[in-house]
């Protein structure tokens, strides 16, 4: 099965749009959305819309910290990241916010465990940048019997963790395109990137596309009209700096 | 696992005779067990000696081979074939490859003449380049594993050891060990480096010194401090071993060995192209000495050496791309002064970001104007008298460091020479003049320039003169002429 792995949707139904048609030119049989499908961007009703029509059809949908904000948002404003809490609640209606909240925290596909943020602990959203916090996720996964991969996002960042020839997590930054082989008597952890607001300095979309058959694991950079993204959110009255980010991918 | 005895099937393959048996791996060849065509070249079957007591290593060196092996085109590698599921049967099959490993030149009783090792080193390198062009360094090359076929050409071995930059180092780990065969390893391969392209430049160093001494540069270390030495120490210079080799092989040897990566050659196809062009190599202190290196300049080095740790490699096809060797085919007749300034700013622009470019610049008569018979075209002194012009051209470009050789090509089709030469010496970039060898006449026949730019095997610049306004409308009446400018 060829499943893609989107995650940080973050409300960018431009990027979205464009990689489930990037992922549908690559043959992929399924869907997995890592979770923060909605926050900074300005259209979360329609993700919303999309992202649940797929779920109908067999997609896996994870919640992430951003949507967990958006059904019920802070009482005032203590980061960028809850900025726009409010505004996306208002902009989403009951049946939209009920189904938000109603998503699981992790997901098991066989061998695959998805999960938006940590395995250790995933309703403390942790992030997984480096190779120790990698370590704490994957052993976290022993309690699921026979998971082999940790697919997560929330970091905005395409990474690969690996064992080398010791015991440590190794990190890997792929390179978009390639198919790096993941065979199954290793344990891998990735974190898949974000679909919806790069910060790596590039404006092209993120997403991963898993091959279970070959083991495959290929990470995509997708572009997109980045520019109308970044549009709808001036136009929505969001603060300038996610616009901005939208254009610079940072 | 135990021998296989010939007959054996494994997984649609019938195994024949065991061609090899090392330490690691038995190698049979093998043959579709079914009627099915065979791939067109006889096979190879590599299995792994592991069973459960063997080292982790080993079956860990296996999966980084099948992996890379799939990846991997072109003459210089053997063709890939069939991969085993590790977990259940692991092997690879790959193309039998005929020929001798650099073993044999060693082992032989004569030692190999200094064109031998030309031609030895030349394939060596270009067989390197070739690799490096697709992210792979192999890490781990030494006589058992460079094959030299019967046309000259080689083909590399075992990539058990190797780096692909696409996929995860299996092989690396925090703490950073040397990984790999201790007479050939590079000394940044000590400090736990693995993906410098350079490092394979080091190992074909020691090749070089053997088949140049008949012996290892440094030995065969056991410890890791043995290892170490490389890092700051040079090896006696071969000429102190074999005084009548000539100092230009020595210059090219102990550059390969140089310490660290950035003082030897950039690209394979850097040292190719010295080794192809021996009388234009600038022999240096490197070359001619035959005592050895003093001790005051190993206490400095040791001193630097002991600094010395790991450091992340950038992309090896990125590496090799940021040293081209830029060629110029210099016109040498019906040629103005403005053509012949423009093609050397454009030569000048086209270096000047590249501080590790190499220039050559070449030019080519016809085969008609030398002459064996006549003494005063004779090809020597034809030959001369156009370098001389070649490097009057290219005297304003001479900047100290700069590699700069300059060659005259006998040919009756310039587009070709130039062609076959690009392609030869691994050219990454072509500077030609536009209105230069017959532009002309381009509505009527292909002329040089754009049979040039329609064949070239990578980017072409084709200059036109940069001469004031009024004077161009006298001379290009049709825009037509002017359209292209630069094809990549």
């Amino acid at each position: 099965m060829r499943l893609a792995l989107m995650s940080d949707i973050h409300g960018n139904i431009q990027a979205l749009d464009a990689c489930l048609e990037h992922a549908q030119a690559q043959r992929a049989q399924r869907y997995a959305f890592l979770g923060d499908l909605v926050g900074y961007g300005a259209d979360p009703g329609a993700v919303v819309e999309r992202i649940a029509r797929l779920a109908e059809e067999g997609a896996i949908v994870l919640k992430g910290n951003h949507d967990e904000m958006a059904v019920r948002p802070p009482a005032e404003v203590k980061n960028v990241g809850s900025s726009t809490a409010a505004w996306t609640h208002a902009q989403l209606n009951d049946t939209q916010r009920a189904w938000l909240d109603a998503l699981p925290l992790t997901a098991q596909l066989d061998k695959i465990l998805l999960v938006h943020a940590s395995l250790d602990g995933p309703q403390l959203w942790r992030y997984v940048y480096d190779e120790r916090a990698a370590t704490a996720s994957l052993d976290a996964a022993a309690d699921w019997p026979g998971v082999r991969y940790v697919f997560g996002g929330h970091v905005h960042e395409q990474s690969l963790y690996y064992r080398g020839s010791t015991a440590s997590l190794m990190k890997f930054s792929p390179q978009p395109g390639v198919a790096v082989p993941v065979p199954s008597h290793r344990q891998w952890l990735s974190t898949v990137g974000s679909v919806g607001q790069p910060r790596d300095g590039k404006p092209e979309a993120m997403y991963a596309l898993i091959d279970t058959e070959r083991w495959h694991l290929s990470f995509h950079r997708v572009a997109y009209d980045h520019f109308a993204a970044a549009w709808a959110i001036r136009a929505a009255g969001l603060p300038e700096f996610f616009a901005d980010r939208l254009e610079k991918g940072r | 696992m135990k021998l296989l005895e010939p007959g054996t099937v494994l997984d649609g393959f019938m195994v024949e005779d065991c061609i090899h048996s090392g330490g690691m791996a038995h190698i049979y060849q093998v043959r579709y067990a079914d009627d099915r065509p065979g791939p067109g070249f006889a096979m190879a079957m590599k299995i792994p000696r592991m069973t459960a007591g063997d080292g982790a290593e080993n079956i860990v060196s296996f999966e980084v081979e099948s992996q890379i092996m799939q990846v991997l085109t072109g003459s210089h590698v053997p063709r890939f074939v069939a991969a085993g599921d590790l977990s259940r049967v692991p092997y690879l099959v790959m193309e039998y490859v005929h020929g001798r490993t650099l073993q044999h030149w060693l082992d032989a009783e004569m030692s190999p003449s200094v064109g031998e090792i030309i031609h030895l080193g030349v394939a060596m390198a270009q067989a390197v380049h070739a690799l490096h062009q697709q992210n792979t360094v192999h890490l781990d090359l030494k006589p058992a594993n460079v094959l030299i076929r019967d046309d000259d050409s080689a083909v590399l071995l075992d990539f058990g050891l190797s780096c692909h930059a696409h996929y995860p180092d299996l092989l690396a780990e925090q703490l950073r060990k040397a990984i790999g065969s201790p007479a050939w390893i590079a000394p940044e391969q000590v400090v736990g480096v693995r993906g410098d392209p350079r490092s394979d430049i080091f190992a074909i160093g020691v090749m070089l010194y053997q088949l140049c001494t008949g012996e290892l540069p440094f030995g065969e270390p056991q410890t890791a401090g043995g290892m170490r030495q490389r890092l700051w120490m040079d090896p006696p210079p071969p000429r102190k071993l074999k005084p009548d080799l000539p100092p230009w092989l020595q210059e090219v040897v102990m550059r390969c060995l140089e310490p660290e990566a950035a003082q030897r050659y950039p690209s394979g196809a850097h040292l190719a192209f010295e080794l192809s062009n021996p009388d234009q190599i600038r022999v240096t202190e490197r070359g001619n000495n035959v005592t050895g290196t003093k001790f005051r300049t190993h206490f400095k080095r040791w001193l630097k050496a002991a600094g010395m740790h790991y450091q992340p490699s950038p992309m090896a096809s990125q590496q090799i791309e940021e040293v081209p060797i830029v060629m110029v085919a210099v016109p040498h007749k019906d040629v103005t002064d403005a053509t012949l300034y423009s093609l050397r700013q454009a030569v000048a622009r086209s270096l000047g970001t590249r501080p590790g470019a190499r220039l050559a610049c070449v030019t080519i008569i016809s085969s008609s104007q030398t002459s064996a018979s006549e003494d005063h075209k004779s090809e020597s002194t034809v030959h001369r008298r156009y370098l001389t012009t070649l490097r009057q051209w290219a005297q304003p470009l001479d900047e100290p460091g700069r590699q700069m050789s300059f060659h005259v090509l006998e040919s009756g089709d310039v587009a070709q020479a130039i062609l076959d030469y690009a392609r030869g010496n691994n050219v990454s970039v072509i500077v030609m003049g536009a209105a230069t060898h017959g532009l002309k006449t381009q509505r009527f026949v292909a002329t040089v320039p754009i049979k040039v730019a329609m064949d070239a095997p990578c980017t072409i610049i084709l200059v036109k003169q940069a001469l004031p306004f009024e004077l161009l409308g006298a001379d290009h009446s049709s825009p037509s002429e002017t359209d292209i400018d630069s094809v990549s």
